[in-house]
């Protein structure tokens, strides 16, 4: 059997359905494998794209993403993806083709040095050496990317090696003994951490992106609903707790809720949960949580007392820790009522500062609105995939997610051009669900192309552009920080969504009046196949309230 | 951090006040680490690549082979000062080329480094350069009219006394490579 041949069957006994690529050069052969393979393939219209897809694919289906290219640049189109996965612990398998063995080293046509180029990147990586590795190598690949902290994983794959002649056998087992995943948590811990939530005054469970990795949302809402623990989540949590509960405080952070921020500025217990104390959380570090002792749950041993020294910290698994965590603390029949005060507390700052802003006289549309109307248009039920800047922090505050793996974020990257190519792969992954990719003017312009895909694939993502003409969050920043000085922040006016949308073969629609965003945004969505919507939203609209930079969360603005 | 019972026991719930974090802490000491890694293409660029990015920074660094072909073993000194040498070890833990890493007690190690001292010894001062070469019980490897080289193994405390005394005779060059270390007694290191 041909080593590209073992791949495919590698990749089937690994369940993959859907592999996201782009041919070339020194993957012709594996591109070959496919023909006969029986894998659905989507062809994107640029490495990124493909990447991205893979990671919008996994972070809506739970499953690994798998992404193909080719060498030299194809592979080096895959860093930005790479690194976002690696950010956002997204589990993919990146499989590179790389030049002959013989021209390795020499500058080759279309060689790039891959393995080094991405290595920062990713949690672990192999270069085929000789083809019987291969079977090995693939199931190893996909034991690191989905077991432990989920990351992205390479395999580089010189093209002579990838059609040599290899006895398959299937490989039953991965032995990596360098690569153990502590899942169960310490029951001693569990205990001590049960013993401080009982005995707590002012605690906050404060969920991130991990809760959803473990599919841990029902065990945290069983842990906040046995006594009356208040839970913020971060950005790449939102969903991980119902936003419907009346416990939830909503998103913590730069552009968190006044309530969440201030809860965990007072909070005299914080439980951190599948969270790593980002900056974007903290504000400034030395004034973070400065009464709180911390709980901290990671699956990640390095975690811990990475940024906040924890006092009783837990490596495991979120699932299983907090199942524990639950039937310990149930059992010390603590008392509800010493969070009475607390409650207390947060309501005031619920009532006094809830997340607003002043709608227009005319028809303008604000784009908090145009969020809004986008949640009441889907129910409150779609897979919402968004780009980087203040549409992704209007998403994230309007649009209130009462499941997981609803929430589509390329959180600890960044990365404009996110958004549309994570929509396709989640319309490929969940084609039962509505898609909706929530974008801006500037984001959606850095993977456009793939509006392609979607018209091909007949993938009936829909695409709302809140439009404002400028790169809104540095826009927002100059405005603040800089005196208004602002550079290079003016988009114009072009490119015509509209039209753009249907030189691409979808439909595009363009809302400009509140009267009748609404009803536009149902006609969108009750339209078939991909709709680009082009929302025109006030141009200078900044997103409160805010962190400011180096600023402590207690000294929230707006 | 007070006593705690079992659960169910709500007379000793846990005191907040008694808990103190662990995490991030500076030892203010040099630490020799220990590692034994899979013999495989780019093992030492990762660990290389992981200092490098998280600005920790390596003192010295060794790397040689164990009894098993297809195992090395990589011993790196760290100043524990700068380091919170947690974060150190268990983001090199990560490292799926990693199999173990043991951050050696320095009273129950034995650790030796090797330097090579090139010396301008010519006339009177060459006997005086041989004395000092003597009473460190290094080991004379080279001579030429106007220079000597000298060997020597021990402690790198030992090494640097070495250095400190050669240098006003003109050290014109000098090679060290950084400190091997195993654990005492019979355990393996």
């Amino acid at each position: 059997m041909r080593a590209v041949e073992a791949v495919m069957e590698c990749l089937k006994a690994e369940g993959v359905e859907v592999v996201f690529g782009y041919p070339g050069g020194a993957n012709i052969p594996t591109y070959d494998g496919f023909v006969d393979a029986g894998i659905r393939h989507i062809l994107v219209r640029h490495e990124a794209g493909a990447g991205h897809a893979a990671a919008g694919y996994a972070k809506a289906t739970g499953k690994v993403g798998v992404v193909l290219s080719t060498s030299g640049p194809g592979a080096t189109n895959l860093v930005t993806p790479i690194m976002d996965a690696m950010m956002d612990s997204v589990p993919i398998v990146f499989i590179t083709g790389q030049v002959r063995t013989e021209l390795l080293g020499t500058d080759g046509f279309q060689e790039a040095d891959t393995l080094g180029i991405t290595m920062p990147a990713v949690k672990h990586s192999w270069m085929i050496q000789h083809p019987l590795e291969v079977p090995r190598v693939v199931h190893e690949a996909f034991h690191v990317a989905r077991t432990g902290r989920p990351g992205p994983v390479l395999i580089d794959f010189p093209s002579d090696l990838s059609q040599a002649d290899i006895p398959y056998e299937p490989v039953s087992d991965v032995q990596l003994p360098g690569y153990q995943v502590t899942t169960e948590g310490n029951v001693k811990q569990i205990r001590q951490a049960a013993k401080a939530l009982a005995s707590a005054k002012r605690p906050v469970l404060y969920a991130g992106g991990g809760i959803i990795l473990s599919g841990a949302a029902a065990e945290l809402t069983e842990l906040a609903t046995a006594d009356r623990f208040p839970v913020t989540t971060t950005l790449n949590g939102l969903g991980g707790f119902p936003a419907s509960n009346e416990q939830w405080l909503g998103m913590l952070g730069m552009h968190g809720t006044r309530a969440a921020n201030y809860a965990m500025d007072e909070a005299d217990l914080i439980c951190a949960i599948g969270a790593r104390f980002d900056d974007r959380v903290t504000g400034k570090l030395s004034e973070f949580a400065p009464r709180a002792k911390f709980i901290h749950i990671d699956i990640d041993p390095a975690e811990i007392s990475k940024n906040v020294p924890a006092h009783i910290p837990i490596v495991g698994d979120a699932k299983s820790v907090l199942a524990r965590l639950v039937a310990e603390y149930r059992a010390l029949e603590a008392d509800p009522g010493r969070l009475e005060e607390w409650w207390q507390r947060i309501h005031g700052w619920q009532e006094r500062h809830p997340l607003t802003y002043e709608d227009s006289a005319d028809s303008e549309i604000k784009p908090q609105r145009a969020l809004q109307a986008i949640y009441e248009a889907t129910g409150g039920e779609a897979i919402v995939s968004v780009d980087v800047g203040q549409h992704q922090m209007w998403a994230a505050q309007y649009y209130r997610f009462e499941q997981p793996r609803r929430w589509l974020s390329s959180s600890g990257l960044g990365t404009m051009g996110f958004g549309l190519p994570a929509a396709v792969g989640a319309a490929v992954g969940c084609p039962d669900d509505t898609v909706v990719c929530v974008t801006g003017d500037g984001s959606i312009q850095m993977n456009i192309q793939e509006l392609a895909t979607c018209v091909i694939e007949r993938l009936p993502v829909k695409i709302l552009i809140i439009n404002n003409g400028y790169l809104g969050m540095v826009r927002q920043w100059q405005q603040l920080f800089w005196d208004k000085r602002y550079s290079e922040v003016d988009l114009g006016n072009v490119p015509d969504f509209v039209k753009l949308a249907e030189a691409y073969g979808a439909t595009g629609i363009r809302l400009d009046d509140k009267a009748t965003l609404m009803d536009g945004l149902k006609q969108a969505l009750a339209t078939e196949g991909p709709v680009v919507v082009d929302i025109r939203v006030t141009r200078e609209e900044n997103v409160y309230p805010m962190i400011t930079p180096g600023a402590a969360a207690r000294e929230m603005v707006g | 951090m007070s006593v705690v019972g079992d659960p169910g026991t709500k007379a000793d719930l846990l005191s907040l006040e008694d808990l103190e974090a662990s995490g991030r802490m500076r030892t203010g000491r040099k630490h020799v680490l220990s590692i034994l890694v899979e013999n495989k293409p780019g093992v030492l660029t990762r660990i290389a690549g992981l200092f490098a990015r998280r600005g920790f920074n390596i003192d010295t660094l060794t790397v040689g082979p164990t009894d098993d072909d297809h195992i090395s073993r990589v011993t790196l000194t760290v100043d524990g000062a700068v380091h919170p040498m947690d974060q150190v070890t268990k983001q090199l833990h990560k490292l799926v080329n990693v199999l173990k890493i043991r951050d050696l007690d320095p009273t129950d190690t034995v650790a030796r480094e090797m330097a090579l001292f090139k010396v301008a010894a010519d006339g009177a001062q060459r006997a005086e350069v041989l004395q000092l070469c003597e009473i460190f019980r290094g080991k004379v490897v080279d001579v030429t009219r106007r220079s000597i080289i000298i060997e020597i193994t021990g402690t790198t405390d030992k090494v640097e006394a070495l250095e400190a005394q050669l240098r006003p005779f003109g050290l014109i060059e000098m090679m060290r490579t950084g400190e091997i270390a195993i654990s005492r007694g019979r355990g393996e290191t």
